[in-house]
């Protein structure tokens, strides 16, 4: 699924979320598997906390982009909902340039997503933020995809 | 290249003729790692290529006596070859031992300055005794002349320092052949810190993990190593003792953990911290992490701190200007100076022994080269042309850079001399050599 195509279907489901959050999301709920999407529990594979949990960054970039702040809000006000529940923010780079300076880009990508979950009510004592840099790629080649995939921020709760 | 050339001792006419000027060397020696007792197996591979400005000839006769002479020999050889300062003269023929009579005329007529020869003897316990000359064929006397004794195992060792005494005789500068080099080796998904000696020999593995090690730098005593590594799913900073194999985080704050420098009298280490938002400097003790001090307050990121070699002061990376440069800062606050201004990216600062040549890694047209900045003059040299050259690190005797390199797709361990003429490069088959880093003068 393409970038965009993976963003506005976030952009959907958060949307339908906040219309509809107390109604159960589709009919096939019945059928004893749940899509479960409208779960708000990042244990739960089906719920959209555990299958929609990376943010992606532009080349050189580290802001969040618009295409990804309701992912980010929905994640926000999920942690703003349950202030036991902690999580860590894990940022990644690109292969390219020296390990510590990509240690510290990678940083300021998962700073970025935790000031807007601090904006959305989230406790800092709720959040870690921590930097991979280039040492734990996700896409292991070096074309422009497997670039862009790496430049991410995860959140990863923990239990 | 703006580099000054150091000061030879020795400044008599050698006998380097516009014969070799352009002269490409390339020698090839395929070695098995020696194998020790939990010593990684990997099969190692030297290229070496390029010609110092100045060669001095010298000849190194097979040592006499036992078998392990010509091994001896060969050792001596390919380190002064590697240094590319030397150019070796053919002793074939020659069967020299510790008391023969050297003709140095005759050695003078083979194209000479100096020759090396010496005696092995295997005593009745199993050690052997090595008696080593150096003969200076111009002024027609001795040099130098020493004798070891040691195992078969410390045979090796025993070849570097006798390098070492004719490179410091012949020279003027301190050898270090008989130093180490630590790396990190990725094979699959294993990651090993490992030690080798400064020729990438006798490789001994220091840690093993599933998880990424990065940014280890050597105590100045040479018996610990800082790293960072992952394997508590985060970057945390360990100190790890070489002999003892004991190691303790001594940096795991909330956040990231990395970029462990030691202070030259190795009390102290300087780390970066996210513990206070983004990657700043902080100081703390090496032993106990005790007495932990904010060094840099920027908005932005300041990390790959390394302290000058009077310790006063830290040259680090920071992209408070908008793109990564190169900072000097002292230790109790002040306002940094910045430091490099060629190009938008320069980063991982080593400085020189001397304190007078700052290496940074600075990308040109996309691709990542190692350069060196003259802190007198301000004038830049670039020393390699790769396209993704990292982690560069001066050898004890700021002759030699080693630093990582990507050949075919794959990480190798690179060296090139501090003017940039002589290259070598040392793969591993079956593996990815990264963040190489030389160690101090053994001690």
């Amino acid at each position: 699924m393409s970038r965009i195509a993976k963003g506005l279907t976030i952009a959907v489901l958060a949307a339908s979320l906040a219309a509809c959050s107390s109604v159960s999301l589709d009919d096939k709920a019945g059928a004893g598997g749940a899509d479960g999407s409208g779960i708000l529990d990042p244990f739960n594979p089906q719920s959209i906390l555990a299958k929609q949990r990376s943010v992606y960054f532009d080349f050189n970039s580290y802001s969040v982009s618009e295409q990804y702040r309701s992912l980010v809000e929905t994640h926000g006000k999920y942690l703003a909902s349950a202030p036991q529940q902690r999580v860590i923010i894990e940022g990644n780079t690109d292969a390219r340039g020296g390990s510590e300076y990509n240690l510290a880009l990678g940083q300021r990508r998962a700073e970025a997503v935790r000031r807007m979950l601090t904006l959305l009510g989230v406790s800092d004592t709720q959040v870690e933020t921590i930097s991979f840099g280039k040492e734990k790629p996700k896409a292991l080649g070096s074309s422009d995809a497997d670039y862009a995939e790496n430049r991410r921020a995860d959140f990863n709760y923990k239990r | 290249m703006t580099l000054d050339r150091p000061h030879h001792l020795l400044t008599k006419s050698k006998t380097f003729s516009l014969a070799f000027a352009g002269w490409l060397l390339t020698s090839l020696i395929a070695v098995i790692a020696l194998c020790h007792t939990g010593i990684a197996q990997a099969q190692l591979r030297v290229d070496i290529s390029g010609t110092g400005a100045q060669q001095y000839p010298v000849a190194i006769a097979d040592f006499s006596g036992d078998a392990a002479g010509s091994q001896i020999a060969e050792i001596i050889r390919a380190d002064l070859t590697r240094s590319g300062q030397f150019n070796l003269i053919s002793t074939s023929g020659a069967a020299l031992n510790v008391d023969t009579t050297i003709a140095y005329d005759e050695w003078r007529t083979r194209g000479a300055d100096f020759i090396a020869y010496g005696t092995v003897v295997r005593l009745p316990d199993g050690r052997f005794e090595i008696k080593y000359r150096l003969g200076d064929t111009v002024k027609r006397g001795p040099l130098d002349g020493v004798s070891f004794s040691g195992t078969e195992k410390e045979l090796r060792r025993i070849s570097h320092q006798i390098a070492d005494r004719i490179y410091e005789k012949i020279t003027g500068i301190k050898g270090v052949f008989a130093t180490r080099i630590a790396y990190v080796l990725k094979q699959g998904k294993t990651y090993e810190l490992q030690i080798a000696d400064a020729d990438g020999q006798s490789p001994q593995v220091a840690l093993r993990s599933r998880e990424p090690v990065i940014s280890p730098a050597w105590s100045p005593d040479g018996t610990r190593l800082a790293y960072v590594s992952f394997e508590s799913g985060k970057p945390v900073v360990y100190v790890h003792h070489l002999t003892t194999s004991k190691r303790s985080p001594v940096a795991n704050y909330k956040g990231n953990n990395s970029a462990p420098a030691w202070s030259p009298d190795g009390n102290t280490l300087a780390v970066v911290l996210t513990r206070d938002g983004l990657s700043q400097i902080y100081t703390l003790g090496a032993n106990d992490g005790a007495n932990l001090r904010r060094v840099t307050r920027s908005p932005l990121i300041d990390t790959e701190p390394t302290f000058a070699p009077d310790g006063r002061s830290i040259y680090f990376t920071s992209d408070r200007s908008g793109s990564p440069q190169i900072y000097q800062t002292g230790l109790d606050g002040g306002e940094p100076r910045r430091i490099s201004f060629s190009g938008g990216y320069n980063i991982s600062p080593r400085i020189s022994p001397d304190g007078k040549t700052l290496l940074t890694v600075t990308r040109r047209d996309g691709s990542y080269r190692i350069a060196s900045l003259n802190l007198a003059t301000g004038a830049e040299s670039l020393l390699t042309d790769g396209r993704d050259d990292q982690s560069p690190s001066f050898a004890p005797n700021g002759m030699q850079v080693l630093y990582a390199a990507v050949q075919g797709g794959r990480s190798v361990l690179a060296g090139v001399s501090s003017d940039g003429r002589v290259r070598q490069t040392l793969s591993v088959l079956n593996g990815e050599i990264r963040e190489p880093t030389w160690g101090p003068f053994s001690q």
